[in-house]
C-alpha cells in the first residue's frame, strides 16, 4: 500500500527527518483554520496515493485568502490517474538552493535493500540523472556508507552531514517498518545549507502488516476490498462494465488482457484464490452484484485444487436467490468441469469451450 | 549451480534413485494434508511429516510424523522438504529445515513478508540450499515426482521446460502444450512474490543444459525485472533451443497490485512492454494468449 504524503511525513517526523511545517485537512472550513495557523504564503498539495501530482495541477502556491478560496476547492476536486483527493496538505513555502533525490527500496532482483541517491532530484525517478546506487543488505546503513553517499553526491559541510544523517534515519524507518520503498524527492538544500524533506513516498509490505499495528490506521480499503480480503479472494476495482472472475492471479490477468484486446472493458479483477469454497465464491458474486456499472460477468476457471463444481454451485445459488440478473459468460476447464457444465446447463450461464469464444460473446452481450 | 535433477531424481547408482524422499512441513494442516495425499497419489515418496506437538503419530497410517525437522531428517536422510504452514510461520519452518540439512525447500505459502523471505534466502545461501517460492505451485518432473500443489491432469512427461511465475497459467499453458504433443521435462513455479528464492534466471540455469531439452517456455507477468534479466541472460549465454514467452498483465493499470504481491507496475519498472521488448531483443516470440504458446513453439521448431 502506498501512503499519502502527509502520512509518510508523519513517519518521517517520528524518525527525526527535518520537515517544513504542514497541516492536513479534508474540507475547506478546516483548511481555512489551518491557513491562519500556518500563515501565507504556503503550498496547497492534493493527497492522492499516486505520483505526477505537480503536472496534473495538484500542487498550487497560495498567497492570500482570496487565492485560498479559489484554489483549495480546485485542488480538492481534481482527479489524478483516477484517484480522488483523500485530503489536502497545506505546507509552508521553502526558499531552496537545490533539490536532491534520496530513496531506499527493496531490490527485488538483488534481494536486499538498496539506496538510490542523486544530486539532481525533483523529477520523477526515471528521469533522475547521475544516480548513485548502493546495495546495503538487510541491516541499517552505517555511518561509513552514509558519508560515502553524501560525498559521491558532491556535497560538503553541513549539507553532507545533513544528507548522511537523513539517510541513516531513512534506513532505520525502512527497516523497522519493513517498507518496500521510502523516498524523499526532493530532499531540498535550504539557504542555510541544511536539508529538508519536501515530499515523501512510503510503500508498505502489506504481508508484514500483522507485525505493524501502528500502520493499520493508514490502511485505505473500500468496503468491497475489505470484504474480499476477509473472504480470502483478491479484488481490484476497474472502471469498465464486464466483471472478470477466475482462479489464480495470472489467469485472471491473462483474461483481462484478452478481454481488452477484444474491445471489452473489465469492471474488476477477481481472483477467487486457491482456497475458494462455494460460500466464498457466493460472497464474491454478492460483491459484484453491488457494482452498478457491471453489465456482464466473464468467468475463466482452470480447476485444479479448486473444483469447478464448487464455483458452479455458487452461481446456481446466486441465480436462485436472484442475486445476479445480468448475463454470465463462462469457460470452465480442469477438475470436474464436465460435471460443472452439466450443473449449469439451462441456467443463466452461457458456456463456451474456449475463453476466446466466451470473451467475444461477453463483449457483444454487454453492448445490447 | 545446483543440479536440480540430481536433487529430484538422484543418480542411477543410488538405492533411492527416482524415489527421493520428501518431508512435508505442516502435514496435519487442512491444506498440507490434502496436498500430501495428492503428492503421494502422484508417486512422490513422502517419507515424513513435521508438525510440532504431533510427533509419534502417523499420517494416513503410513507416514511418520515428527516434532522437528532435525528428527525427521535424522530418521529419513531426506534432502527435500515442502512447507505448507501459514505465512506467519514460514520463516521459522524454513530455518528449521535449512538448519537440519535440507537442500531443496519448496515454499508454498502466500503472503510471506518479504523480509522473512530474504532472511530465509540468506540462510539458504550459507547452507548451499535452494528455495523454490514462496507463493509457488511447486516443482515437478511430470510422471515422476511432484513437490507442490499442481493438479496432475495438464502435465505429461516430455522434453520442454516450463518456468512460470503464476500457478494457474502454468496449468493452462502446460495443458495447451500437452494437447499439442509437447510434454514437459520439468516445470518450475517461480512464485508470484516480489522476492523469489529461485528467480527466472536461476531456474533457467537449472534447465538450460538438460541433454535432450527441446524447448523452453517462460510464463511471466507484470512486476519486477526477472523477465528482462532472463532475456539478457539468454542473449549472453547464446542459448539457442526454441523458446517462447507469455506475459500476463498487459491490460493491468499501473501502481495496482494484481492479486500477486509481486504483480505491480511502478512507473515503467515492471511493465509488460519492457518485458516484451526484451524478449523480442532475445529473439523470443511472446504469445498474446496462452493458447498461442504451443503454436509459436511449433513455429520455432520448424525453423
Amino acid at each position: 500500500m502506498q501512503l499519502l504524503e502527509f502520512q509518510a511525513k508523519e513517519l518521517f517526523r517520528e524518525y527525526g527527518i527535518s520537515l517544513l511545517d504542514s497541516i492536513s485537512s479534508t474540507n475547506i472550513e478546516e483548511g481555512r483554520k489551518h491557513a491562519k495557523e500556518l500563515g501565507y504564503p504556503f503550498v496547497i498539495k492534493i493527497q492522492v496515493p499516486v505520483g505526477g501530482r505537480g503536472k496534473a495541477g495538484g500542487i498550487q502556491k497560495c498567497q492570500n485568502d482570496d487565492e485560498f478560496d479559489i484554489k483549495y476547492p480546485q485542488v480538492m476536486d481534481l482527479e489524478i490517474k483516477g484517484e480522488k483527493a483523500r485530503a489536502i496538505l497545506l505546507e509552508k513555502m521553502a526558499d531552496i538552493k537545490k533539490e536532491l533525490y534520496l530513496s531506499i527500496f527493496l531490490n527485488r532482483s538483488k534481494r536486499c535493500y538498496t539506496i538510490i541517491a542523486s544530486a539532481e532530484g525533483g523529477v520523477e525517478i526515471e528521469s533522475v540523472k547521475n544516480q548513485i546506487i548502493k546495495e546495503i543488505g538487510l541491516g541499517d546503513v552505517s555511518d561509513e556508507i552514509a558519508n560515502e553517499v553524501a560525498k559521491e553526491m558532491g556535497l560538503e559541510g553541513i549539507t553532507a552531514k545533513g544528507v548522511a544523517d537523513t539517510l541513516k534515519k531513512l534506513s532505520k524507518l525502512t527497516i523497522e517498518k519493513e517498507a518496500e520503498l521510502v523516498e524523499i524527492n526532493p530532499l531540498a538544500i535550504m539557504q542555510d545549507d541544511t536539508v529538508m524533506a519536501l515530499d515523501g513516498k512510503f510503500v508498505t509490505d502489506d504481508n508484514a502488516n500483522f507485525r505493524h499495528d501502528e500502520l493499520l490506521k493508514y490502511q485505505e480499503k473500500s468496503e468491497i476490498e475489505k470484504q474480499a480480503e476477509k473472504s480470502g479472494f483478491s479484488l481490484v476495482e476497474l472502471d469498465g462494465d464486464i466483471a472478470v472472475v477466475g482462479n489464480g492471479a495470472g489467469l485472471v490477468m491473462s483474461t483481462l488482457d484478452m478481454l481488452s484486446d477484444n474491445g471489452g472493458k473489465p469492471a474488476c479483477f477477481l481472483d477467487v484464490g486457491g482456497g475458494a469454497t462455494t460460500e466464498s465464491v457466493y460472497e464474491a458474486l454478492t460483491l459484484i452484484s453491488k457494482l452498478d456499472r457491471v453489465k456482464g460477468i466473464l468467468v475463466n476457471l482452470y480447476g485444479g485444487i479448486v473444483k469447478t463444481t464448487v464455483v458452479a454451485e455458487a452461481f446456481l445459488k446466486a441465480y436462485e436467490n436472484n442475486l445476479i440478473d445480468i448475463p454470465v459468460f463462462s469457460r470452465l476447464k480442469g477438475t470436474e468441469s464436465e460435471k460443472a457444465k452439466e450443473m449449469l446447463q439451462g441456467s443463466r450461464t452461457n458456456m463456451f469451450d474456449s475463453i476466446e469464444e466466451a470473451i467475444n460473446a461477453a463483449v457483444m452481450g454487454v453492448k445490447k | 549451480m545446483t543440479n536440480i535433477f540430481e536433487l529430484l531424481k538422484g543418480n542411477p547408482e543410488d538405492s533411492d534413485y527416482e524415489k527421493k524422499g520428501v518431508i512435508v512441513q505442516g502435514i496435519t494442516g487442512s491444506y498440507g494434508s490434502i496436498h500430501a495425499k495428492q503428492m503421494i497419489a502422484y508417486g512422490t515418496n513422502v517419507v515424513a511429516g513435521v508438525t510440532p506437538g504431533k510427533g509419534g503419530q502417523k499420517f494416513e497410517e503410513t507416514v511418520p510424523i515428527y516434532n522437528t525437522m532435525q528428527e525427521a531428517v535424522d530418521e529419513t536422510n531426506a534432502k527435500i522438504s515442502i512447507i505448507y504452514v501459514p505465512a506467519k510461520f514460514f520463516l521459522s519452518a524454513a530455518k528449521d529445515a535449512l538448519n537440519s540439512g535440507i537442500k531443496l525447500l519448496v515454499a508454498i505459502p502466500e503472503h510471506v513478508p518479504i523480509r522473512d523471505t530474504m532472511e530465509a534466502l540468506q540462510l539458504a545461501k550459507e547452507k548451499g540450499a535452494v528455495i523454490i517460492g514462496p507463493n509457488t505451485p511447486g516443482i515437478m518432473i511430470p510422471e515422476l515426482i511432484k513437490i507442490g500443489i499442481m493438479p496432475p491432469m495438464p502435465f505429461k512427461a516430455g522434453k520442454i521446460a516450463v518456468l512460470s511465475k503464476s500457478g494457474t497459467l502454468l496449468y493452462e499453458i502446460s495443458d495447451a502444450l500437452t494437447n499439442a504433443g509437447f510434454g514437459q521435462s520439468i516445470t518450475i513455479g517461480i512464485g508470484g512474490d516480489p522476492v523469489n528464492g529461485t528467480r527466472l534466471i536461476d531456474a533457467f540455469e537449472m534447465v538450460k543444459d538438460i541433454p535432450d531439452l527441446e524447448g523452453l517456455v517462460i510464463v511471466g507477468e507484470i512486476g519486477g525485472d526477472s523477465e528482462e534479466m532472463l532475456a539478457q541472460k539468454i542473449i549472453d549465454s547464446g542459448f539457442n533451443k526454441p523458446s517462447v514467452a507469455y506475459i500476463a498483465g498487459r491490460a493491468a493499470p499501473k501502481e495496482k497490485r494484481m492479486g500477486h504481491a509481486g504483480a505491480i507496475v511502478m512507473g515503467t519498472y515492471g511493465s509488460a512492454e519492457s518485458k516484451v521488448s526484451m524478449f523480442n531483443k532475445a529473439n523470443i516470440p511472446v504469445a498474446k494468449r496462452p493458447a498461442e504458446v504451443p503454436v509459436l513453439l511449433a513455429g520455432k521448431m520448424e525453423k
